[in-house]
């Protein structure tokens, strides 16, 4: 074996993860080499040209939950980072009711109070009590989680740190956080909103990327991760990368290069490979080896454990646990290309709503009875769609006056009863088109090209097992101690030097890199030892 | 009463806050959306216009006009050749700053030179008996400013000289019918130009720039957003990061172009043959080292800050707006250093950074220092580092 194609450390996905965790090995010195599959790194965080002059973010399309840590250690801002501000939200309505939510906070009152005048001041309670269980739970997202199973005193120790950090939290705040942890969105929204519309509106970020109903108990858990996000010093705000996300991915890859990491493209690896119970490299599709100590899968668990690696070399336990961890991809996108911007025709000429997040999920009934379709096999007839004219943003991601829309669509379920999705991308297509085309008259007029992208396209092209976007569901029990396995959940594998930093790892997806950032402190720490 | 500047027809009908400010006597729109940081990234992603006409502008000319800037203006201005700009300052003979402006050379003999405040007076004092006519112009002309990664292409759609027009030079164009200079100048650190327009022609020229960006992401901003830009650029306000000497109480109030950081300015200072108002002094001040202040950046340990807050059960503020008042700053035995003239959050660095004076010996960037904050009503103290101006300096500025 030739010696340039030995390194210290070896990351399989250029992911953003991957790319994260990649940069920060080789920041520490070591001789690190991210290998992507595909053309281009990013994984789900891509920007596609797919038609002359309009730029399409195929599948993740926002930033929120980005740990500051990461835009600050691996110095992103000199490579390009640029966070651009929505500066507004739109909930269109039934019958011509809508929500148009800015960044004046008086404001934002006046208008909900137009809704429900009861739900102004409840809406300032529900921000407040929602962001002392966001600081709370803020540090567990950046730190390695304890090991359950662990009696080793440093691990029992982090044990009882954990337990002494929670009783010092301020009872309502805990309380408030189990009840989110543990319980339905529905039933939280509820305690403080009367207005279905604002409640829709709310309700919706507890839905994406799970299999959940806002009425399904657990959908508290998704609805705080997607308002826990800290960008500016808010709270639950939304950015729009410079080129969408992939242009953040492609910022991410420049900082790993300049720390000295290596990216090589159109490297599929087949194989870790192992001797007497350690890792020692990878195998490309090709046959090219890859020598290295340390060997780091940024791919999902499924792949990590069942595919990387013969499942024959790990307890039985693990592999039985990683068998039952729950995918089941709900998720869909459909992407236009738009000659003009769509009209909402209660607010006339008006566009400026367009400039954020535009969520087409006019109460909790409506996004409930969208997942009883899931439930039974089939997508959504009237679905779920949180949709963003990135182009009002950067005006870069279309040509002057024409524009892109991404539109993130549930539910999708991964496995359809009798039919199968290379079947229904048209007719699913439709359907989306007709939800739009119900809130903005004309829609279909507007559409130059259009895109859709099922779950089995997400996981034939980005590789995420079942489409999941979270590389795994976010439920309790595939949460932080269970992430993905018990007593798995530190980043390391039962094979020596083979680690995991992929959002199936704690604290999950969202385009937080925080997996990639602590399964590095890991790795770095276990070299020391 | 308050004036209006020459697109007030336009700017108010943008305005869609109702909130103005009072900038030379002209009513100036603070933003113009409630969401002043998306006027600051159409700054920084593609283009945005601000109104600059409140500015006060001088014409000057004559046989002598020359000779006669070369005296009073710190910098050269024989080595501004027609056609060129130069930022300069004024200082007095005791070789404090009275006022920094940018003139432009307009052909061998006529200039315009822009100002924070009024100096009729003041240069038309300095004349004696030189052959120079001074003239107060500022009505004359309204100013745009079109600033941004996407002003060069929609400025050229317009006036093709733009398009390849280098950094500090102008030229004469027309937009749509209106005679017009156009500038590669302005005050936000990024790409960016500024229209010069007969007062009566603004409102066309307002339409012709927003008609040419439209699509492109062009909307007009506000003070605040101008501001926020204009740090991250290191670039000084008068009143704000110094004071005019004239109008100076004490000493503590009083800048040398050196303590602000001016000192390139003088590199040539020794083969100079000018005899420039303030120059003994400014000799004198850069052989003997007795600088009082370094004007700096400042670039706050993020860690810090974040933990500080955090240890008190608080969300650490990350405020973009400017903060209108000085921030002090310590050495590590808690002995003052220095103080933070302008101070805020940067969008775009994720940091927060300020522009600030330091003793000359903790100048070097990389320097630490603890910035004075205050944290449940108590002062505290967070780290931050001495940084090199500007703090953000995109490659297109001058490119």
């Amino acid at each position: 074996m030739s010696k340039k194609h030995n390194y210290d450390a070896i990351v399989v996905g250029g992911g953003h993860n991957g790319l994260v965790n990649g940069a920060y090995l080789a920041k520490a010195g070591l001789k690190t080499l991210i290998l992507e599959r595909r053309h281009l790194v990013g994984g789900a965080a891509i920007t596609e040209e797919l038609l002359p002059g309009f730029h399409f973010t195929t599948f993740s399309y926002a930033l929120s939950l980005l740990r500051p840590e990461v835009i600050h250690e691996l110095e992103l801002t000199k490579h390009g980072f640029m966070p651009l501000l929505m500066p507004t939200s739109f909930a269109p309505g039934w019958d011509g009711e809508y929500l148009v939510l800015g960044k004046d906070h008086n404001e934002n009152l006046r208008e909900i109070a137009r809704l429900s005048p009861r739900d102004a001041d409840a809406y300032e309670q529900y921000d407040h009590d929602m962001a002392r269980v966001c600081q709370a739970i803020k540090p567990l997202l950046d730190t390695i989680p304890p090991n359950l199973q662990s009696k080793d005193p440093e691990e029992l120790a982090r044990l009882a740190a954990l337990g002494a950090y929670l009783r010092d939290l301020e009872p309502r705040v805990l309380h408030n956080a189990v009840r989110l942890l543990t319980g339905s969105a529905a039933d939280f929204l509820d305690d403080y909103f009367e207005s279905p519309l604002l409640k829709g509106f709310l309700a919706s970020s507890a839905i994406i990327g799970s299999k959940l109903g806002p009425m399904s108990q657990g959908s508290g858990l998704v609805l705080l991760y997607h308002n826990i996000g800290e960008h500016d010093g808010a709270f639950g705000t939304w950015a729009f990368h410079k080129g969408g996300n992939g242009g953040f991915t492609q910022v991410l890859a420049r900082a790993a290069e300049a720390f000295g990491a290596e990216i090589r493209l159109e490297a599929p690896v087949v194989a870790v490979t192992t001797k007497n119970g350690k890792a020692t490299g990878v195998t490309l599709e090709d046959g090219t080896e890859f020598d290295a100590k340390v060997v780091v899968s940024a791919l999902d668990p499924r792949r990590t454990f069942l595919e990387l690696v013969d499942p024959r070399e790990l307890p039985t336990d693990l592999v039985e646990d990683i068998d039952r961890f729950r995918f089941q991809g709900t998720s869909a996108k459909v992407n236009f290309a738009l000659d003009g911007i769509p009209r909402f025709p209660a607010l006339g000429d008006r566009w400026d709503m367009f400039r954020g997040f535009t969520n087409i999920g006019p109460s909790m009934e409506y996004l409930e009875r969208a997942y009883d379709d899931a439930k039974y096999g089939w997508y959504s007839a009237r679905p779920y769609i949180d949709g963003a004219v990135q182009s009002t943003i950067d005006p870069d991601m279309a040509p002057p006056g024409k524009h892109v829309m991404s539109c993130f669509i549930q539910y999708a379920p991964y496995h359809l009863r009798e039919s199968d999705w290379d079947t229904e991308r048209d007719r699913f297509g439709d359907t989306v088109q007709a939800t739009l085309e119900s809130f903005f008259p004309g829609f279909g007029d507007l559409v130059i090209h259009r895109e859709v992208v099922t779950p089995l396209d997400i996981e034939r092209v980005v590789g995420l097992s079942e489409g999941n976007i979270f590389a795994g569901e976010f439920l309790a029990p595939q949460m932080f101690f269970f992430r993905p396995a018990p007593g798995w959940n530190q980043y390391r594998t039962p094979i020596k030097g083979y680690y995991q930093c992929g959002s199936g790892t704690h604290p999950g997806g969202c385009v937080m890199g925080a997996p990639g950032r602590l399964a590095s402190q890991q790795i770095l720490g276990d070299l020391k030892k | 009463m308050i004036r209006t500047t020459p697109f007030h027809e336009r700017v108010s009908a943008a305005n869609e806050t109702g909130l103005w400010s009072h900038w030379a006597g002209y009513l100036v729109a603070e933003k113009y959306q409630v969401a002043e940081k998306f006027e600051y990234f159409a700054i920084r992603n593609s283009a945005g216009v601000f109104d600059t006409s409140p500015l006060y502008k001088y014409r000057i000319h004559g046989r002598d006009a020359e000779s006669f800037l070369a005296g009073v203006l710190a910098r050269d201005i024989r080595t501004c050749r027609p056609g060129r700009a130069q930022y300069t300052i004024w200082c007095d003979d005791r070789g404090f700053v009275l006022e920094d402006g940018v003139i432009f050379r307009h052909s061998t003999d006529e200039f315009h030179l822009t100002a924070a405040r009024p100096n009729l007076a003041y240069l038309g004092d300095l004349v004696g008996r030189r052959q120079v006519i001074i003239e107060d112009v500022s009505d004359h002309y309204a100013a745009l400013a079109v600033q941004g990664p996407k002003s060069r292409e929609i400025l050229a759609a317009l006036a093709p000289e733009v398009a390849d027009l280098p950094y500090f030079r102008l030229v004469t164009s027309k937009v749509w019918d209106v005679p017009v200079t156009i500038s590669r100048t302005g005050y936000t650190g990024d790409l960016g130009y500024e229209i010069w327009t007969p007062a009566d022609d603004a409102v066309r020229v307002w339409d012709a720039v927003m008609d040419a960006g439209a699509g492109r992401g062009i909307i007009p901003f506000g003070q605040i957003a101008l501001l926020m830009a204009r740090i991250e650029a290191g670039l000084l306000l008068i009143d704000v990061d110094f004071e005019s000497s004239r109008f100076a109480w004490n000493d503590h109030h009083r800048s040398t172009p050196i303590e602000l950081g001016l000192g390139w300015m003088f590199r040539t200072i020794d083969g100079d043959d000018r005899a420039f108002i303030g120059k003994e002094a400014i000799r004198r001040e850069l052989a003997g080292g007795t600088s009082r202040w370094s004007t700096v950046g400042l670039v706050v340990d993020w860690e810090e800050h974040d933990r500080r807050y955090r240890d008190a059960g608080l969300i650490a503020p990350k405020d973009h707006v400017p903060v209108p008042y000085e921030m002090m700053l310590y050495d590590h035995k808690h002995r003052r250093v220095g103080y933070a003239t302008s101070f805020m959050y940067s969008p775009v660095l994720q940091r927060h950074v300020g522009i600030a004076r330091v003793r000359p010996k903790l100048a070097r960037p990389g320097t630490r220092v603890n910035l004075e904050v205050t944290i449940d009503h108590r002062y505290e103290m967070v780290g931050a580092e001495v940084a090199r101006l500007p703090l953000y300096n995109p490659a297109r500025k001058t490119a």
